[in-house]
């Protein structure tokens, strides 16, 4: 289980190798991948920096990791999420979980990135033609971070 | 000072985080508390909510403001003690 938050880039085949590292137990790889639009509620995107809470933000993303391998039957999961300054198709983070099968792989990938976007402390300050704005947080992403609670008690 | 400010008397430190940061010109800043009751994130806010401007705005209650204790988010009642961190986080939109 690893996290990084890192200004430079990173290789989706690099970061999946490492993770999987020969274990033939892993049937299933799952990744997500989060990229920079250049269109956020209706302005044109030039430019965005991500800007985040050092120390906690570790702290943040290791905690949703040990919950998705709490919660879901999965061998191993990294997340990288970049900050600085980012454009329009620039990658943002990567969530690559390892499992035995599918079912359970998609499940924790969608959980963790479902709960990064709500817990992790990282905040998007755009460019526009407008000036800077920081971005709003929007309902959805609560709502999707919910439903898994909901899911939990049922 | 008397003894018993002394004894209740804590430091924190208070950090501003993005969109906050800009709010108050600042990027954070030392705190010093005094009072009979122990002090919680609730009294915190409170202080700094009653020096009006930026800061009532922004801490106004029913604004989105979430606070982290030591790197962990808290709730308004978590207790403080001397030299903890204390962040005020905006609302998050990272990934």
């Amino acid at each position: 289980m690893a996290v990084r938050v890192q200004l430079s880039d990173f290789d989706i085949a690099q970061e999946i190798a490492a993770l999987r590292a020969g274990d033939a137990r892993v049937g299933a790889i799952v990744t997500f991948i989060g990229a920079v639009r250049d269109l956020n509620d209706e302005a044109r995107v030039s430019q965005m920096t991500l800007e985040h809470y050092p120390g906690m933000t570790e702290k943040a993303l290791e905690s949703i990791v040990a919950q998705a391998k709490e919660r879901f039957d999965i061998y191993d999961a990294l997340v990288i999420h970049r900050v600085g300054a980012l454009r329009p198709t620039d990658q943002i983070v990567l969530v690559a979980v390892t499992s035995a099968h599918r079912g359970e792989a998609f499940d924790a990938c969608r959980f963790v990135i479902d709960y990064l976007k709500t817990q992790a402390p990282f905040w998007k300050k755009e460019e526009t033609p407008a000036g800077a704005r920081w971005v709003d947080a929007r309902a959805s992403d609560d709502e999707a971070a919910a439903r898994w609670k909901r899911d939990a008690a049922s | 000072m008397n003894d018993t400010a002394t004894r209740t008397a804590i430091t924190i430190n208070i950090v501003y985080l993005a969109r906050l940061r800009e709010a108050f010109a600042s990027a954070g800043e030392r705190l010093k508390i005094a009072q009979d009751t122990p002090p919680t994130v609730a009294s915190v806010l409170k202080t700094l909510a009653a020096r009006g401007g930026a800061f009532a705005t922004e801490l106004a209650p029913g604004r989105a403001v979430r606070v982290a204790v030591n790197h962990v988010l808290a709730s308004s009642e978590t207790p403080l003690r001397d030299g903890d961190e204390v962040a005020l986080l905006p609302p998050v939109t990272g990934g």
